[in-house]
């Protein structure tokens, strides 16, 4: 009897997904012993207590039932209070927001809702894992703006321009960023918003990290004029109150769009787990507090990450949100993967190489600083022991690097413009 | 009290430990700055003390705790002040507080046995003059003190490695 080949019975779709590059340095990882990680991304606090609380008061209660398709009203009613108080968008929260499970989900379902299959998605690069992904299995095509050292990590009005084709219907949005820390200017936002208009294309907006900003304020993209309705905002609650395994978020805008998503949603999810939406409804009723104390704690380590980076000689931008670092590893002769391999297996100390969330990523590896300030320095300690033995000494030495790539960068410009 | 000096405060009180270098990279400012904020609180006695919260059970030390419920009579000018001195002056005495209710003096005592604490309340507490009565009670367990947790198993669960 012959061996069946139950691989080629998978969708083609599927099969060609390439899997997850951090799956593998994940395991790596695992198998190696006494490991600082500050390759996690998600925050190193647990839940306040006061919503695991009302958690358990809800389960005493019975609040074990499905909720609406839509989420809890009240939840809703929650979020769409926030998002006023927050940024003055009024959502309806009867037809205009929908509770997801995370804000994974949201994205998986917005995706599906806008693309038809050859619709090109524009997606800032590095960035999360799993936009490419949701943009192939909803039939569409990613293509990638790419981002570096030089602009910050951040997109312009003219890069957006420039990638849209007939095909182009998504501008995919995500800032502040993981991996890279970066955050976009109000200014630039206005001027991508009016590229978006004129080229009449949907903006999904990840705005996950949007509470933990440390530089300036936060722009919501559907607060911007003409923006409410072609934009479809997502956001949730793990990063900013500690919630990543509830996995509860949110999808806001216009009730045609929210309402389409909905359909999906009802007929693979029906709704997000009861327990995660009373624990978010606390979050949003009581959760400032704790919240502003967390955003306080990470904004003190990203200074930490910032010195220890300078002090290495590592060319590091400064990130304005989230809790992630992006330094240059270049300097030590080792590509990203090398670098993070021979990190973890010489001084146990676990980071996520930066090509995990793009080839611009190359070069780069994605510092977490959601971990204590003890593991914090002793990684460090570690990191810059490292990076001495890979020859790089401090800031001196790494000043002709940054020079040698301007002046190469110069040069590359003035042959092309030959 | 501006904003740089309440998150001095607030990152020593969390962390005795920390060094000025370490605050005035976390904050972001100058460490001379720092250094002179320091000194300028020690000086005003707005910083009292820098203390370390022990887990004497760990090292195999026994202690004993007790919280005494004091009533004193009140005396005239000084009201409680000069009775309560008495009292806070002996080294047996941790804490001691004011407090609004049934009694007037919470006063928390650490010995080496209960014997140690039921002689000092019956030879010099419930002897000082202005001193009506006192109730023991004795701590069976601490679970929590200043802020933190005694026995605290809420280890770090995270995966290694997520994007």
């Amino acid at each position: 009897m012959t061996q069946k080949n139950w691989s080629e019975r998978i969708n083609p779709v599927v099969r060609n997904l390439p899997p997850s590059g951090i799956r593998k340095f994940f395991d790596l990882v695992s198998e190696t012993k006494g490991v600082i990680s500050l390759g996690v991304g998600e925050p190193d606090f647990v839940t306040p207590w006061h919503i695991r609380e009302a958690c358990i008061y809800s389960l005493e209660k019975g609040y074990t039932m499905y909720t609406s398709n839509w989420g809890l009203l009240e939840l809703r009613e929650a979020v769409a209070a926030d998002v006023e108080g927050t940024y003055d968008i009024k959502y309806n929260p009867r037809d205009e927001i929908l509770i997801t499970v995370g804000v994974s989900e949201a994205m998986d379902l917005a995706m599906r809702v806008c693309l038809t299959p050859g619709d090109e998605v524009l997606i800032p690069e590095p960035s999360y894992v799993s936009y490419a992904p949701c943009t192939i299995l909803a039939g569409g095509v990613p293509v990638f703006m790419p981002t570096g050292l030089e602009n910050g990590f951040r997109i312009s009005a003219e890069q957006v321009q420039a990638s849209i084709t007939p095909r182009t219907k998504v501008l995919l949005l995500c800032y502040p960023n993981n991996p890279t820390g970066a955050v976009m200017d109000r200014e630039e936002l206005l001027k991508i918003a009016e590229v978006a208009v004129q080229n009449d294309l949907m903006v999904i907006s990840d705005e996950i990290y949007d509470r933990l900003t440390y530089v300036g304020q936060h722009t919501c993209m559907a607060s911007l004029p003409a923006m409410r309705d072609r934009t479809v905002l997502l956001n949730g609650f793990s990063k900013a109150y500690a919630m990543t395994g509830w996995r509860v978020g949110y999808a806001a805008g216009h009730p045609d769009i929210i309402g389409a998503m909905t359909k999906i949603h009802q007929y693979t999810m029906l709704c997000t787990s009861i327990t995660a939406q009373m624990a978010a409804l606390e979050a949003l009723k009581n959760g400032r507090p704790a919240m502003r104390h967390m955003v306080e704690h990470y904004n003190r380590r990203r200074h930490l990450v910032m010195q220890a980076f300078r002090d290495m000689g590592l060319p590091c931008f400064e990130p304005g949100g989230a809790f992630y670092a992006f330094p240059e590893v270049s300097a030590t002769g080792l590509n990203c993967e090398e670098f993070a391999e021979e990190l973890l297996k010489q001084e146990q100390v676990a980071l996520v190489p930066g090509n995990a969330f793009g080839q611009s990523g190359e070069g780069f590896v994605r510092v977490s600083y959601a971990a204590s300030l003890d593991d914090l320095s002793e990684a460090f300690r570690r990191m810059a022991r490292f990076v001495r033995r890979c020859g790089v000494r401090t800031k001196v030495i790494s000043a002709p690097v940054k020079i040698a790539k301007a002046q190469s960068a110069l040069k590359e410009g003035i042959l092309s413009n030959l | 009290m501006n904003n740089i000096t309440r998150q001095i405060l607030e990152l020593l009180e969390d962390n005795a430990k920390l060094a000025p270098e370490e605050m005035a990279i976390m904050l972001n400012i100058d460490l001379v700055k720092v250094r002179g904020i320091i000194k300028e609180l020690e000086d005003k006695k707005a910083i009292l003390s820098y203390l370390t919260l022990i887990n004497w059970e760990k090292v195999g030390e026994e202690k004993v705790n007790a919280l005494i419920e004091v009533r004193i009579t009140p005396q005239r000018d000084v009201g409680f002040d000069a009775v309560a001195e008495r009292i806070y002056r002996f080294p047996e005495v941790r804490s001691m507080h004011l407090m609004s209710g049934t009694y007037d003096l919470a006063v928390l005592l650490e010995g080496r046995s209960m014997k140690e604490i039921a002689h000092f309340v019956a030879t010099k507490l419930a002897t000082i003059e202005g001193v009506v009565s006192t109730a023991s009670h004795f701590v069976l367990k601490t679970y929590k003190q200043n802020g933190v947790i005694i026995e605290d198993n809420e280890e770090d669960r995270r995966l290694m490695v997520s994007p």
